[in-house]
């Protein structure tokens, strides 16, 4: 029994890393439709701009202050001048843009920092709590927070105030917002500019918590975020960090307890996605739409 | 009178006839890296043309033919190198085995769309290499190497035309040719036609007497099997089977790129979009290990001592080349020369037969513009 509750704590570990990015990924789809494929290497080459920071010698809370600024730029910098271009083509065009950010993100991260990997501090003193069985890292409880603060402030940023109805209107109906009067550019910079910040912020937490900074720290992490996502359908804030910890605490309970399927841990998680997707299609948070013949 | 279509297919013709007497001048080559970069550029262009069928034809991505292609090259590399397989031979099973995957991976297609489906392919790409480090592969490296001796030329392979690599790569070609040609024919066939009405509008296809449930797994099994083969091919051409996660999700990503940069949903599409992945890549690694010359021009020296020995430019480059070019060319090369050549006959005969009412330059319908 403290064996299966650690590796419940465990597994809650992992799945809010998985939350923490799929949440990224859940914002850029619901405001724009789009699957980016270059959140987590957005995400890497933020984390490479915090180190650098903190490399110089600036304090952590600063370097995280000033990572945010620049990821919110850059976001909507790359929205702007990559996406909205072909915002207009098929769906299959603009998933190869992702994918070609993907690509030149990751690369330019090693050109611009090196390929060695860098130790990065943490944001705040690493700690273990015992109580009773259990043990609590300070990492878990940290994102957990930051995780919570999130959804509170987006949940509030989409449904209570003028924004977040802008974002709302572009999401559903591009056309019919801007007849409306809604500024939809606007409108598709700042959840781009949003969702990289909030990448940022998953990879400033997350990357310390693993042996060091290297251009495949995100990787990973990425296609369980999809996961993630997809398991609690792409356009809901809660689905993405439900999706998250159930896919955390399966791994994790995977590699205790079926030995059977060492080495192909993974296959646990994805047949429960499968399994999800397959009685319904749109992901357990997601809302369905309406085909109209 | 010749019509427009008629004289572009002609073109199309003679390019491909100068394609392919270039290809076949390269059969008796002794240059075996420039033999095995063309073999790579085709087989690619095999694989490229399979995931074609289902994403451009059939509209349903996928980020997951790495595995089949890893299917195709495991079943091929073990047979021959544990069990005494001659090649030829594991060739149908690797393909027959990669369909039989591709269509259980189909059938949550029926279900799961789009962006979800993508997903579940995904999926696949990241499993598979786990599968075979679980289960085939004693190294646990993902790697199954089959020495050269075993990949020689059959006996009736006919001794002047040198050996090993030169029977890999015709043998390459050949398959390549037969692969496009069915391509062609299929897209042609009730089949093909059912693919593209699938993908346009599902519930108008189904009123058409079409079993989308069938056409859909269909797409995914042959679009598999195209994969599997060129897997298969791979053995042949470079001596190992690989799979790690790195290894299987660019491979998917490179076929993408293959497909989209060639041109969706065209037949040829695929064997320029191949080719343009294969040979850029190719250059630009080139260009990492000796950054003094590109394309033959000296390279200034602040630039040369930057790139010198960063193999990690290829991505780099990639990344940029293909944001790049969905800028340039939405449809692709095959798409954009077919606009370009449509534009220019245009032009033609407007000068040719003076128009009778001045062409008005209105606001063009396809442009839309964000406010």
């Amino acid at each position: 029994m403290d064996l299966f509750l650690s590796q419940l704590m465990n597994g809650v570990g992992r799945g809010v890393i998985y939350a923490s990015l799929a949440l990224a990924l859940v914002l850029i789809f619901r405001t724009t439709g789009i699957l980016n494929f270059a959140q987590g290497e957005m995400a890497l080459f933020s984390t490479y701009v915090f180190w650098q920071f903190t490399d110089w010698g600036w304090p952590v809370w600063l370097a995280i202050l000033a990572t945010l600024v620049l990821s919110f730029l850059g976001g909507a910098a790359i929205e702007r001048v990559v996406i909205r271009p072909v915002e207009q083509s098929s769906p299959l065009v603009v998933v190869i843009v992702t994918i070609g950010l993907f690509l030149a993100f990751n690369a330019l991260a090693q050109l611009v920092f090196g390929t060695e990997a860098k130790a990065l501090p943490r944001a705040y003193p690493f700690e273990q709590w015992t109580l009773g069985p259990l043990t609590l890292e300070s990492d878990t409880v940290a994102l957990v927070v930051v995780l919570a603060v999130e959804c509170v402030v987006l949940w509030l940023l989409f449904q209570r105030t003028r924004l977040g109805l802008g974002l709302r209107a572009v999401a559903a109906d591009p056309d019919a917002s801007r007849l409306a009067g809604v500024p939809v550019g606007r409108m598709l910079m700042f959840g781009w500019a949003i969702a990289a910040a909030i990448g940022a912020l998953s990879g400033m937490l997350v990357v310390p918590t693993t042996p060091g900074l290297n251009a495949g720290s995100m990787q990973t992490i990425l296609v369980f975020a999809f996961a993630a996502a997809a398991l609690g359908g792409f356009d809901s804030l809660l689905g993405a960090v439900v999706g998250g910890l159930i896919l955390g605490v399966a791994n994790t309970m995977t590699i205790q307890y079926l030995n059977v399927l060492d080495g192909i841990e993974l296959v646990v998680p994805f047949g429960l996605i499968l399994g999800v997707l397959l009685v319904r299609p749109q992901g357990l948070f997601g809302s369905t739409r309406v085909e109209r013949v | 009178m010749r019509t427009r279509a008629s004289v572009g297919r002609w073109v199309t013709a003679v390019l491909l006839g100068f394609a392919f007497v270039y290809a076949c001048s390269l059969a008796t080559s002794d240059d075996i890296p420039r033999l095995q970069l063309v073999a790579q550029a085709l087989y690619f262009a095999v694989a490229a043309a399979g995931l074609n069928l289902l994403t451009g034809y059939n509209g349903q991505v996928s980020i997951g033919h790495g595995a089949f292609f890893g299917i195709g090259a495991f079943t091929s590399a073990i047979l021959i190198k544990d069990h005494g397989w001659e090649y030829l031979p594991t060739l149908p099973v690797a393909a027959v085995l990669a369909a039989v995957v591709g269509v259980l991976v189909g059938f949550p297609a029926l279900r799961v769309k789009g962006l979800y489906l993508a997903l579940v392919t995904l999926g696949l790409a990241t499993i598979f290499p786990d599968v075979i480090k679980r289960f085939f592969d004693e190294s646990g490296q993902g790697q199954v190497t089959v020495r050269s001796r075993l990949l020689r030329a059959p006996e009736w392979w006919p001794a002047g035309i040198g050996d090993r690599y030169q029977w890999a790569y015709v043998l390459t070609l050949v398959l390549t040719v037969v692969a496009f040609v069915i391509t062609a024919i299929v897209v042609r066939l009730r089949f093909g036609r059912a693919l593209v009405a699938v993908r346009d509008h599902e519930a108008a296809a189904t009123t058409l007497g079409i079993d989308p449930a069938r056409v859909k797994l269909g797409a995914f099994g042959l679009s598999a099997a195209y994969a599997g083969i060129a897997g298969s091919l791979s053995v042949l051409v470079l001596g190992n089977a690989e799979a790690n996660k790195a290894t299987t999700f660019n491979l998917s990503i490179l076929f993408l790129i293959a497909v989209v940069v060639g041109g969706t949903a065209t037949v040829l599409g695929p064997l320029v979009g191949g080719w343009f992945v294969v040979m850029l890549q190719d250059q630009v690694n080139t260009f990492a290990e000796r950054p003094d010359r590109l394309l033959g021009l000296p390279v200034p020296g602040p630039v040369e001592d930057f790139v010198r020995g960063k193999t990690v430019l290829t991505p780099a480059i990639f990344g940029i080349v293909l944001v790049v070019s969905m800028y340039l060319l939405p449809d692709g090369i095959v798409g954009a020369s077919r606009r370009g050549w449509n534009r220019a006959w245009a032009a033609a005969q407007r000068r040719r037969i003076p128009a009778p009412v001045p062409a008005s330059d209105g606001p063009d319908p396809q442009r839309k513009d964000r406010t």
